[in-house]
């Protein structure tokens, strides 16, 4: 236990989590789509999908306690490093350029902060209910309803444009931070981070536009 | 090659000692040779200054054949100018005849290179993650005969590219975190590829990575500046060895190392 | 040392079968006891090869060591700028190398002006430097097998030398830094960068101890210990414009030497002959590329001397003077280092040189690559010397795949240093001397590769044992405090100097001013060749240059803060006390040996050397004042390789 604090208080310790805890959610985020994609075949298929995700409670729950402890380790130790890394340089540069970094690697805390907003807004909106006009036994319904609203619509697009690229940096990353380095197979985290980045993003913002151009309604 | 001259100006940074706040001066070079180098640019700057009875400009620098390490300054806003895998005691003027003519001459910043005056930093906490592992145990007279180590080429080559680092610091004024990953990686990564690094390789990584820390550096988060700031072009592949080496070490060793005083 | 009367020299080389008598010197030497070590204290001053090994060494021992250098680490030291290799008598290569035909070809190489004694242990000890070197991560270039590759280096007939690509010198000084710190960790070394030693304390004839100056903050401190050891490189900037580095500089020597240490061999120095030719005025350093080069580049200056600034490339065949290979057509562009340099500066002198015209001359001559691409294709060249092309186009903006290459010699190691005993100590006791700082192993001139070797023989398995011996014999010693009249005195005389420099009587250029000045009378008096007529010249301008430097040197800033002006004027001025004395070293030298050329002195254009009356080592000792110093003789004498005379034709 003592080891693992201390591992904890390394910068790498703490990348390690970051990558660890950005796995779960890796895997959470793209799971969450494939079953959305229920929506294209029709309000059975989708309030199918929630029931039978619901009638397994085991599997609900083991999800649920593992996205309640990624979550706020995920987001605890970004702000604990991006801290430090600012305190390591506490005068900046009268002239800085930047030589390769992306803007996803540089925009990091940025679309961290927005997915946390947009994350606390999804859940009010389609977990939690708080909004108005939410039907807590009919997914499709409120799926269908939250999506012609355009203000809402506009937000879902602007969260997943921060989640595309937070996965892009996030996903190659992960290996990086992790060790996992292989001069043969380094092109393909790459790859990987744009394939995943790119399909989850485009999955998400489509169903808002599904919605708004009436395919689903 | 054109041998006109050309004119230039400097916004060079100065400051007195380390507790100085410090500010940027502005200096013109009227005649501004393109065969010349950047250290010789401002060695002829500093010559007319103390003719002129003001100081200098301190910079550190030492071989001028890019391998020692001493020189690096930051060029409108690049670790070591323009010009890739070069130090600033190798990059020439030439590289300024089409502009810039307005150039920004600035310390390597990060908490951990405190300033000692104007554009010469502290790098001491290089030495001391080295000393905190950064080598083989070995008694001088107790080697054995050198042809009785094999080493396969490859894993020469690889370890060699990793040992090519100069020790400058130019990762950690690129990197928007102050990190010197780069530098550690390198070194932790040299010893762990070759047989000769085995049995200490788990304490090392460990040792380095909290001497790191310890002095004040940020983590990297991957943004690849330090390895496009590198003089030798050293890979970000070894930042990935050093974590994996690490975190091995921190997940399997049976004991802890010592803490440092 | 006596008043008045020359000292005697005694080399203490062991005598007897030449094999073993390291051994056997070792064997009759007194020990230290571990428990007993760390009472003694020991300082180093310098942190590449030579200090840094012997430093990180004797902390292992158990003595309690400092180590001082002027950069703002030891991995700085100028060792690092080394290329080439490091050789060694392994025989892996199965040529019929051996410990003697290392030693052979070194005496021989040197033109017979060094100890046999010491050289024979240079070549035997260049075996374990390169499993001690591989032992600590060095990453030597290895065969597909996984042994240690090996290339021929310098033109000897065997492959010998290790090297880790173009950075050998790098890779060995890491390995030593690695060394070093890793006593630093265990606290047997205390470790002072940022330090330039300014005095060396003497008490009874004894030194004992050193005074500093603190770059980073002015402060003069006095350093006592039981032995101290000079490990501060060559004085190759002595001519200002060389490939050392900048900072690297002869004070610490120079103030031993003052304090009575005798200085050897001062005159004899290393040209190197493909190094890129200076630019311009502002050049503040040349930088050598490997003699490799001269393997597939051939080397001419146009015929006419209307031709020395056009393009090379529209010089018509018949128009190029191929000197090399016209003078000495069984070598032709392979010849010796100093061959190959004296002929460059001889067609410069003629007016043929070519590349920018620099004070009036243009001295430099082409290394043209376009008849090896030809032969070999572009790719091959490339594969051969691309890191070198590329470097040479990073400076002069030049592509030699294009061009041809601009070379000019230049001053790059110095065979001379403090005099030393076979122990590595000078005449002052526990004064001890390693690497390029003492004068022993090279003779009149040094092999390629074997620079690095010297400096880790002395360093990582001379210098602990030899200190051991004195330390274990002496065992008595007084104690010294701080308040000791010898340390006082020796505070004192540092603090006058920096204050006689910073208050000049009518200050007006910076102390680079004057360096390029005597840079400059070295080079055309004292450099790639000498006549009595140039070095009188030069014993009469050095000394009216150096007393207008002390009139008119000027420094801004404090001393008792970061100021790189006062280190500069602080080393020049020492270097004008020491290129006199090489002047008059190089006048008294009336014969040509290895890197000294008397034009006087030639036969049929080749160097005569003079075994009959200058086969000894000329130590110089202090007699007071600069330009006074006497001359004592330490013969030599060779058992085991007989004098023979070097031809090229």
């Amino acid at each position: 236990m003592q080891r693992a604090l201390t591992l904890y208080q390394t910068n790498i310790g703490k990348k390690a989590v970051l990558a660890l805890t950005g796995f779960v959610l890796v895997g959470f985020v793209t799971g969450h789509m494939l079953g959305n994609m229920n929506a294209y075949l029709g309000e059975e298929a989708l309030n199918g999908y929630a029931e039978t995700l619901r009638s397994v409670p085991a599997l609900l729950w083991t999800a649920r306690i593992a996205l309640l402890i990624a979550f706020p380790l995920h987001i605890y130790t970004a702000i604990s490093l991006v801290r430090a890394n600012r305190a390591a340089r506490p005068q900046r540069y009268a002239k800085k350029e930047e030589l390769v970094t992306s803007v996803a690697a540089k925009w990091m805390p940025y679309t961290g902060l927005l997915l946390l907003a947009f994350l606390l807004f999804h859940l009010a909106h389609l977990t939690f209910g708080w909004l108005p006009n939410f039907d807590p036994t009919n997914v499709y319904a409120n799926f269908v309803s939250g999506f012609q609203n355009p203000v809402y619509s506009a937000f879902y697009i602007v969260g997943n444009l921060a989640l595309g690229f937070h996965l892009f940096h996030g996903v190659w990353s992960m290996f990086q931070s992790l060790g996992a380095s292989h001069p043969k197979y380094d092109g393909y985290r790459v790859d990987l981070a744009i394939f995943l980045s790119a399909i989850i993003t485009i999955g998400n913002i489509s169903f808002p536009i599904a919605v708004l151009a009436g395919v689903i309604q | 090659m054109s041998d006109k001259t050309f004119k230039m100006t400097l916004h060079v940074w100065r400051q007195s000692g380390p507790n100085d706040a410090g500010k940027f001066e502005r200096y013109e070079c009227p005649e501004v040779n393109p065969h010349m180098s950047f250290l010789e640019l401002l060695d002829d700057l500093n010559e007319r200054l103390i003719a002129d009875g003001q100081e200098g400009i301190a910079f550190d620098h030492d071989c001028r054949e890019g391998i020692c390490g001493a020189c690096g300054v930051v060029i409108n806003g690049v670790p070591h100018g323009p010009q890739r895998r070069t130090t600033t005691c190798q990059l020439h003027m030439r590289q300024f005849i089409n502009g810039p003519h307005e150039v920004w001459v600035e310390p390597f910043r990060a908490s951990a290179f405190p300033i000692i005056k104007d554009l010469t930093v502290d790098r001491g906490a290089f030495d001391r993650i080295i000393q905190a592992g950064g080598y083989v145990s070995v008694r001088t007279g107790s080697a054995a005969e050198a042809n009785e180590i094999p080493v396969p080429k490859k894993i020469a080559d690889r370890a060699m590219d990793a040992a090519e680092c100069i020790g400058c610091g130019a990762c950690v004024a690129a990197c928007p975190n102050a990190s010197a990953s780069l530098f550690t990686g390198a070194k932790i990564s040299h010893l762990g590829l070759l047989p000769q690094g085995q049995p200490e390789r788990e304490d090392r990584a460990r040792k380095m990575v909290a001497q790191h820390d310890a002095e004040g550096f940020g983590g990297c988060t991957n943004h690849n500046e330090c390895e496009a700031a590198c003089p030798k072009g050293i890979s970000v592949d070894f930042i990935a060895q050093m974590n994996r080496d690490f975190l091995k070490s921190m997940l399997t060793a049976k004991d802890d190392v010592p803490n440092r005083k | 040392m006596s008043e008045g009367n020359l000292m005697e020299l005694r080399s203490n080389a062991p005598t007897g079968p030449i094999e073993e008598r390291w051994t056997k010197h070792k064997a009759a030497s007194n020990l230290v006891a571990p428990a007993n070590r760390r009472r003694y204290n020991v300082i180093v001053v310098g942190s590449g090869l030579a200090g840094g090994a012997a430093a990180a060494t004797l902390g292992e021992l158990g003595y309690n060591v400092k180590c001082f250098c002027y950069q703002d680490s030891p991995r700085r030291a100028h060792s690092i700028a080394a290329q080439g290799g490091i050789n060694a008598a392994k025989n892996y290569q199965n040529d019929g190398d051996s410990v003697f035909r290392l030693f052979y070809d070194t005496v021989k190489g040197g033109d017979f002006r060094a100890r046999e004694s010491n050289v024979y242990r240079l070549a035997e000890l260049s075996l374990n430097i390169i499993d001690q070197a591989v032992a600590q991560g060095v990453p030597f270039a290895r065969e597909y097998g996984g042994g240690l590759a090996n290339r021929s280096f310098g033109g000897a007939q065997v492959s010998r030398t290790f090297y880790a690509r173009g950075q050998t010198g790098q890779q060995l000084l890491l390995g030593a830094y690695s060394a070093l710190s890793r006593q630093i960790e265990a606290g047997t070394v205390e470790m002072f960068p940022r330090h330039e030693m300014l005095d060396l304390i003497v008490v009874d004839g004894e030194a004992r101890g050193i005074v500093t100056r603190n770059l980073v903050n002015g402060k003069i401190e006095a350093h006592t210990a039981h032995v101290v050891v000079l490990a501060t490189g060559g004085y190759g900037n002595v001519f200002y414009l060389s490939t050392n580095a900048k900072g690297s500089n002869a004070t610490a020597i120079w103030r031993a030497h003052r304090k009575g240490a005798p200085f050897a061999n001062p005159c004899f120095t290393q040209i190197h002959p493909t190094c890129i030719p200076q630019s311009g005025a502002y050049q503040s350093k040349l930088t050598l590329m490997s003699e490799s080069l001269r393997n597939d580049g051939r080397v001419w200056v146009p015929r006419k001397k209307e031709d020395c600034d056009k393009d090379p490339r529209s010089i018509p065949e018949a128009d190029r003077y191929y000197y090399l290979e016209e003078r000495y057509p069984a070598f032709g562009n392979l010849v010796p280092r100093d061959v190959a340099s004296r002929n460059a500066m001889y067609v410069c002198n003629d007016g043929l040189g070519v590349g920018p015209m620099v004070d009036g001359q243009r001295r430099g001559v082409y290394l043209d690559f376009a008849d090896a691409i030809k032969r070999l294709g572009e790719q091959t060249v490339r594969e051969r010397y691309g890191n070198l092309f590329e470097m040479y186009e990073r400076i002069t903006g030049e592509s030699p795949y294009e061009t041809p290459m601009r070379i000019y010699p230049a001053i790059h190691y110095t065979m001379g240093g403090l005099w030393v005993d076979y122990n590595l100590m000078s005449t002052i006791d526990g004064l001890f001397v390693g690497g390029e700082a003492n004068f022993s192993d090279h003779g009149a001139n040094r092999l390629g590769a074997s620079a690095l070797m010297q400096g880790l023989a002395d360093g990582y398995f001379i210098l602990p044992f030899t200190i051991g011996n004195y330390l274990g014999t002496k065992r008595n010693f007084k104690e010294i405090g701080d308040d000791h009249p010898a340390v006082k005195d020796a505070l004192n005389e540092v603090t006058d100097r920096i204050k006689g420099l910073m208050n000049a009587p009518d200050p007006k250029h910076a102390p680079e001013y004057y360096h390029r000045k005597l840079g400059a009378i070295m080079w055309d008096k004292c450099g790639m060749a000498r006549n009595k007529a140039g070095l009188e010249e030069a014993i009469e301008e050095i000394p009216k240059l150096y007393e207008e430097f002390k009139r008119h040197v000027k420094i801004s800033g404090s001393g008792e803060s970061f100021n790189q002006c006062l280190e500069r004027a602080g080393r020049t001025a020492d270097f004008f006390e020491l290129g006199l004395l090489m002047c008059k070293d190089a006048l008294a030298r009336e014969e040509s040996c290895g890197g000294h050329f008397r034009e006087e002195h030639q036969e049929e254009g080749e160097a005569a050397r003079d075994d009959e009356n200058f086969s000894y080592v000329a130590a110089w000792a202090w007699n007071g004042e600069s330009g006074s110093q006497k001359l004592i003789k330490e013969p030599l004498s060779f058992e085991y390789v007989k004098p023979s005379k070097r031809s090229y034709k």
